[in-house]
């Protein structure tokens, strides 16, 4: 086979059934190459995602032989589903608070990061070591350092005179305590980017401004800060993606209460379809927060496309 | 997106600080920043391991002391009697190996396909596994969780393996990372009378290393910590994974924290001792790993 392939470099081919032996071997050879992992990746995506919107068309529990087609009544049951419009607004509110404190903590810990001085390993270890601990270790942490009685969270306010608090147990504190801990476990992806994108920043556009007079603060706010646009664009958007899917950490902390107070999207449909075994409904509701997804996401794209910022 | 993508998954890893500054006396202001910040981010994973050797005793006085009086393993040893975390523990090494391994190979051996052969379908194929990592997750639980059922996988090991044999991130940068090295170095060793498996297997994988490093890691982190998805699949407890099992403990061991931080570190001190040996490869991963979706 060596033999043959030197030749045809050499001498080009001429004839036709050799054209097409050789093309024939050339797609055999690329598909040898990218078949296994190819029919892997499709088959458990896009035969799946299919199946998925065919069942929220359904009405099924997933075992009995009876599958009801309904067509559009389970998205349109949406609009009257009290819970799961409780845990969207759950959902959101995770967003407000987690989106953009990740955002500028990532980019104020870049710029803190983003220096030569002593102990710097240190302190990039201390805030990148929490990014590869699991949600399930996270949520019994969570449980600990937060729990209202032996907690070391109330322990500090009470031998500082604070009055405790009741944190996950409390219906008002609860989210804010996951996006606290959600906020230390992945607070070093957004900071790594942005140390990257700082790192990529031509020294020269510094030194420019430094020369015209500008001092660190309007340096920053005038070159830096528009240089990072598109990070920021890409990152607040990936994060927010993110936070409309959290299940992990709820599910290892407060399983949606107290009182419902943390139920989120994930969550509500993970209970519907394997709890509840409302296959089809659970199915519609994916769908639904996918097309969500999918239109924020377009509508990003576009914008930033179109006051020319170039994240995509 | 493919732009910042690229520009991102093609850096190796971040470059140092820049050159110390002669204004070195005004950059200490940032350790007033940066020393409490570092301690507060240190202080979960502190407590943890302080918890894992505690006197169970003293984690349930009040109030509870800050430092325990003294150290003990016995969280470990009621962790190891009462509970099958070793078997979970070799459970998880288990899913995370044959992951990363089947990755390893499936997605270098695909992303060369992609990068360097021409064949029919290329560029529809490699456009369908891209489209891919648009599908959230969610989507694919109901439908996947009815399939395994059919094919007999539910409650088996093969439930928590099947979906991470290959990943289209996985494809993605391996193919990205063949694009970036010269094709000239190939060509001749085509033109020399090497197959292209000898090509692949002798000239392109050995340069490929810092990428398969990049990619170990982040199946490794997908694999090792994932939840949602072993939750769904997987309620045998001798199939249970480390996260299963800890995520079980909630439960049934709710206040016995000697123990259930014992388990923790059972499963976090792996990842952290790679972390400490690898940490530029596991930085670099991370800026990639918004692309797990």
């Amino acid at each position: 086979m060596a033999e043959t392939l030197n030749d045809e470099r050499r001498a080009p081919v001429t004839g036709r059934g050799a054209r097409r032996r050789r093309s024939i071997r050339e797609n055999l050879e690329g598909w040898g190459f990218v078949a296994p992992a190819t029919i892997l990746i499709l088959g458990l995506s896009i035969f799946p995602a299919g199946w998925a919107f065919l069942l929220s068309m359904q009405k099924w529990n997933g075992f009995s032989p009876t599958q009801k087609f309904v067509g559009a009544d389970n998205y349109a049951k949406f609009v009257s589903d009290s819970q799961l419009l409780d845990a969207l607004g759950h959902s959101l509110f995770y967003v407000v608070l987690f989106v953009p404190s990740s955002v500028l903590l990532g980019l104020f810990l870049a710029t803190a990061l983003n220096r030569r001085i002593r102990f710097i390993g240190l302190y990039r270890t201390a805030i990148f070591v929490p990014f590869v601990v699991s949600a399930a270790t996270t949520g019994v942490l969570t449980n600990y350092l937060f729990d209202p009685q032996f907690g070391i969270v109330n322990n500090v306010l009470r031998s500082v005179g604070l009055p405790q608090q009741g944190w996950l147990t409390d219906p008002g504190q609860a989210m804010i305590v996951i996006a606290i801990m959600s906020l230390w476990g992945s607070v070093a992806f957004t900071t790594v980017i942005y140390l990257a994108a700082l790192q990529d920043i031509s020294p020269d556009l510094i030194e420019a401004a430094k020369i015209d007079g500008a001092n660190r603060w309007q340096t920053f706010w005038y070159v830096v800060w528009p240089e990072l646009t598109p990070v920021t664009v890409f990152v607040t958007l990936w994060q927010f993606i993110e936070a409309l899917q959290l299940f992990d950490l709820v599910y290892t902390t407060t399983r949606g209460g107290p009182l419902g107070a943390t139920e989120t999207v994930v969550y509500y449909l993970w209970d519907a379809a394997f709890h509840k075994l409302q296959f089809g409904y659970g199915s519609a509701v994916a769908y639904g927060l996918f097309a969500l997804t999918l239109v924020i996401t377009i509508g990003i794209v576009v914008y930033s496309r179109r006051t020319k910022i170039e994240a995509f | 997106m493919s732009s910042l993508l690229t520009s991102v998954s093609a850096r190796a890893d971040l470059k140092g600080p820049p050159p110390a500054s002669h204004k070195r006396h005004r950059m200490s202001l940032w350790h007033l920043f940066l020393f409490p910040t570092a301690l507060l981010f240190a202080i979960p994973l502190v407590q943890m391991f302080l918890a894992s050797l505690s006197p169970q005793a003293e984690l349930l006085r009040f109030p509870p002391p800050f430092i325990p009086s003294h150290l003990t393993i016995d969280g470990y040893t009621r962790l190891l009697s009462t509970s099958d975390v070793l078997l979970w523990l070799g459970n998880t090494v288990l899913v995370s190996t044959v992951a990363i391994v089947s990755n390893m190979v499936l997605c270098s051996l695909a992303g060369y396909g992609f990068a360097r052969l021409s064949f029919r379908g290329r560029n529809f194929g490699f456009l369908a596994i891209v489209a891919t990592i648009m599908i959230p997750t969610q989507v694919l639980m109901i439908p996947t969780y009815l399939l395994f059922s059919r094919i007999g996988l539910i409650n088996t090991l093969g439930a928590a393996i099947v979906p991470w044999l290959a990943t289209s991130f996985g494809i993605f940068l391996m193919r990205q990372f063949f694009l970036s090295i010269p094709a000239e170095l190939e060509e001749a060793a085509l033109i020399d009378g090497c197959s292209r498996r000898q090509v692949f297997l002798r000239i392109v994988l050995p340069l490929a290393k810092p990428a398969l490093a990049t990619l170990a890691i982040f199946t490794l982190l997908g694999a090792w910590n994932d939840l949602i998805w072993p939750l769904i699949a997987i309620n045998d407890p001798g199939a249970f994974t480390l996260q299963l099992g800890i995520a079980n403990f909630q439960g049934t061991r709710r206040t016995d924290w000697a123990l259930l931080m014992a388990g923790n570190v059972v499963a976090t001190l792996p990842l952290i001792f790679f972390f400490s040996i690898a940490q530029k490869q596991f930085v670099a991963t991370m800026t990639l790993s918004g692309l797990k979706g």
